[in-house]
């Protein structure tokens, strides 16, 4: 068990710790080392060894001290910088939460550790989690470890998570945290050929992470595998009284339900997906991933989700109206940034130039939207509207399940990675386009989930995508577990940095 | 189609407190136009009858106890402020 600690699967890193073959400490140092070494991914931006060795340690006591043990004491996990990490620099990725160190812990990541499980440091991200690509970070985009052959043009890794994705990716860690809005743990997933789930609206607490549009957030786990992400939701998930939109639901053992079969599973193909100009290589990925769970023995049913061409502009109105209201805190006065004030400037200017020099320019631009269409005169014609619209989204959804629908199979993106800063001239719109087919599932709160199914004509990862019923994240996972196997997908990228 | 002019930029901009140069107005004003022109897809769906959503899980709002639960941390919670003085927060004078 000496070689390659960092590549195990949580559910054998979990195995192995119990039986006593590989101790906390030594799968950290593993991970520690290759941090260390992968530097030119950019992924970890603050790095928190100290904390890291001292929670290996006591997870070691724990696991020697035997008991009942949970899944996750004395994995190595990385953690997204919208995490509130106690002591920790927690900016998401923002200039205007420069040197914020807060004096609490999210309930996601204080689930996380008092199940054992080790924080390796802090992820990079997309600011304030607005962006698919990772360029709008404070701290420089994160880089995704595939490459496509024989070129080294570097690629984004996705977003917002996509410090997560490639750490993940890369080998650096075991799981991480992501954070979901609009597709921010699914696209970067299917960009790194790894696994993530947003689970339903309410499953996972969102205190203590900052807030983008608190009516679509949901964190989740990222990882490199189905069953490894069913582990760590089992610690992410819970009833939390600080989060008023929290479900009080039983959180299921949902590893437990990866029973494998899927016989009779009716599973949905939704016509309005099948986009103008889709590649070709996504096409096959999409047909061959219904072959795939038809010879599972799932039914596969084509369905009609007629609001679906609304979803994104709905989603970009209601996102950017909650970030302009949630990110009114950003003032310059309670933490953070404040900009230097000239003779005779007063408290407006002081909000005025703290926001325009704490805040880059997309975050700006979707704070400036939002307030649009929320100002008097345009309330009802833009975000009524979106709202009445989200609420249509979410009722063809529940016209499929009611139709007897299991899950929904549909690509996770309309392509592969494509390279940093190849976007940078596009409009902002295209940018947008990325979520096209994640989005919907935010609107819908329903849980959604991105694995890796195969790889494109230059070898780079391609992901398909599941949306399930509310609440049955554990289904959802036994059909993505089933597609997983049946697909095969192996490849790693190849180490360059 | 509605277009964002540069005066409308400007007060958006106002109204979410961030500096924007005057220079830079034309172009934040194209953006925004872009981004609305989007949006106004919506348009072409029929909503009449539909109530807007407000919560995306059928669920009530749980109520707590209305009480003190926590306090007495003065120092913790002025520990990440850019200016603090004399246990406030410092902001440049607001009243003559």
């Amino acid at each position: 068990m000496a070689q390659d600690l960092n590549w195990l699967s949580i559910a054998d890193a979990r195995d192995a710790l119990h039986r006593g073959e590989v101790t906390s400490v030594e799968l950290t140092e593993a991970c520690l080392a290759e941090i260390e070494g992968a530097g030119a991914l950019n992924a970890f931006v603050h790095h928190t060894p100290e904390i890291a060795r001292a929670a290996a340690e006591a997870a070691d006591a724990r696991l020697r001290a035997g008991g009942d043990v949970p899944a996750m004491c004395g994995i190595p996990v990385g953690i997204k910088d919208l995490f509130c990490t106690k002591g920790v620099p927690s900016q998401a990725a923002s200039r205007i939460l420069s040197g914020f160190r807060p004096e609490y812990e999210s309930t996601v990541s204080q689930q996380m550790a008092d199940a054992g499980a080790v924080m390796l440091g802090k992820l990079n991200m997309d600011e304030f989690a607005m962006g698919s690509s990772n360029e709008t970070s404070v701290y420089g985009p994160a880089v995704n470890p595939w490459r496509r052959q024989g070129s080294e043009t570097p690629l984004t890794p996705g977003g917002s998570s996509g410090g997560s994705a490639a750490a993940v990716a890369a080998g650096l860690c075991l799981g991480a945290t992501g954070t979901d809005t609009g597709g921010s743990i699914r696209q970067p997933a299917a960009f790194t050929g790894t696994v993530g789930i947003k689970p339903t609206y309410g499953r996972c607490s969102r205190w203590g992470i900052v807030a983008f549009a608190s009516s679509l957030d949901q964190a989740g786990p990222m990882a490199r595998s189905v069953r490894d992400c069913a582990i760590m939701l089992g610690a992410m998930a819970g009833h939390d009284p600080k989060d008023s939109t929290s479900a009080d639901l039983p959180v299921p053992d949902f590893e437990a339900l990866l029973s494998g079969d899927i016989r009779g599973k009716r599973i949905g193909i939704p016509r309005e997906y099948r986009m103008e100009g889709m590649p070709e290589a996504i096409e096959k990925l999409w047909s061959d991933g219904a072959d795939m769970l038809r010879g599972a023995g799932a039914e596969i049913v084509d369905i009609s989700l007629p609001h679906t061409k609304y979803a994104l502009p709905a989603y970009y109105v209601i996102a950017p109206a909650e970030a302009s209201s949630n990110l009114a805190r950003y003032d310059g006065v309670r933490y953070g940034h404040r900009a230097k004030l000239a003779a005779g400037d007063g408290i407006t200017e002081m909000y005025e130039k703290t926001r325009a020099e704490g805040f880059g320019a997309e975050v700006q631009r979707r704070v400036m939207i939002g307030t649009y269409v929320l100002s008097a005169g345009f309330y009802d014609a833009y975000y009524n509207r979106a709202r009445k619209v989200r609420t249509l989204i979410k009722r063809d959804f529940e016209e499929a399940f009611a139709a007897g629908i299991d899950a929904i199979l549909t690509p996770a993106t309309p392509s592969a990675a494509f390279g940093l800063g190849e976007m940078t001239d596009s409009d902002p719109v295209e940018m947008y386009l990325n979520d096209v087919f994640t989005v919907p599932a935010n609107l819908a709160g329903l849980p959604a989930v991105a694995l890796p199914t195969g790889l494109d004509a230059r070898g780079l990862p391609l992901g398909m995508h599941l949306i399930g019923r509310p609440w049955e994240e554990g289904d959802l996972l036994n059909v993505a577990g089933v597609l997983e196997s049946a697909a095969g997908f192996v490849s790693k990228p190849a180490k360059w940095w | 189609m509605s277009r964002i002019d540069t005066e409308t930029a400007r007060r958006v901009a106002s109204l979410s407190r961030i500096a924007v140069p005057d220079a830079q107005l034309p172009a934040l004003a194209g953006e925004l136009s872009d981004i609305l022109t989007f949006m106004e897809q919506l348009n072409e769906v029929d909503v009449d009858g539909v109530e807007p959503m407000t919560s995306v899980t059928p669920m009530r709002l749980k109520r707590r106890t209305d009480e003190v639960t926590d306090g007495g941390m003065q120092a913790r919670v002025l520990s990440n402020a850019p200016d603090a003085r004399e246990g406030f927060f410092a902001v440049p004078k607001v009243v003559e």
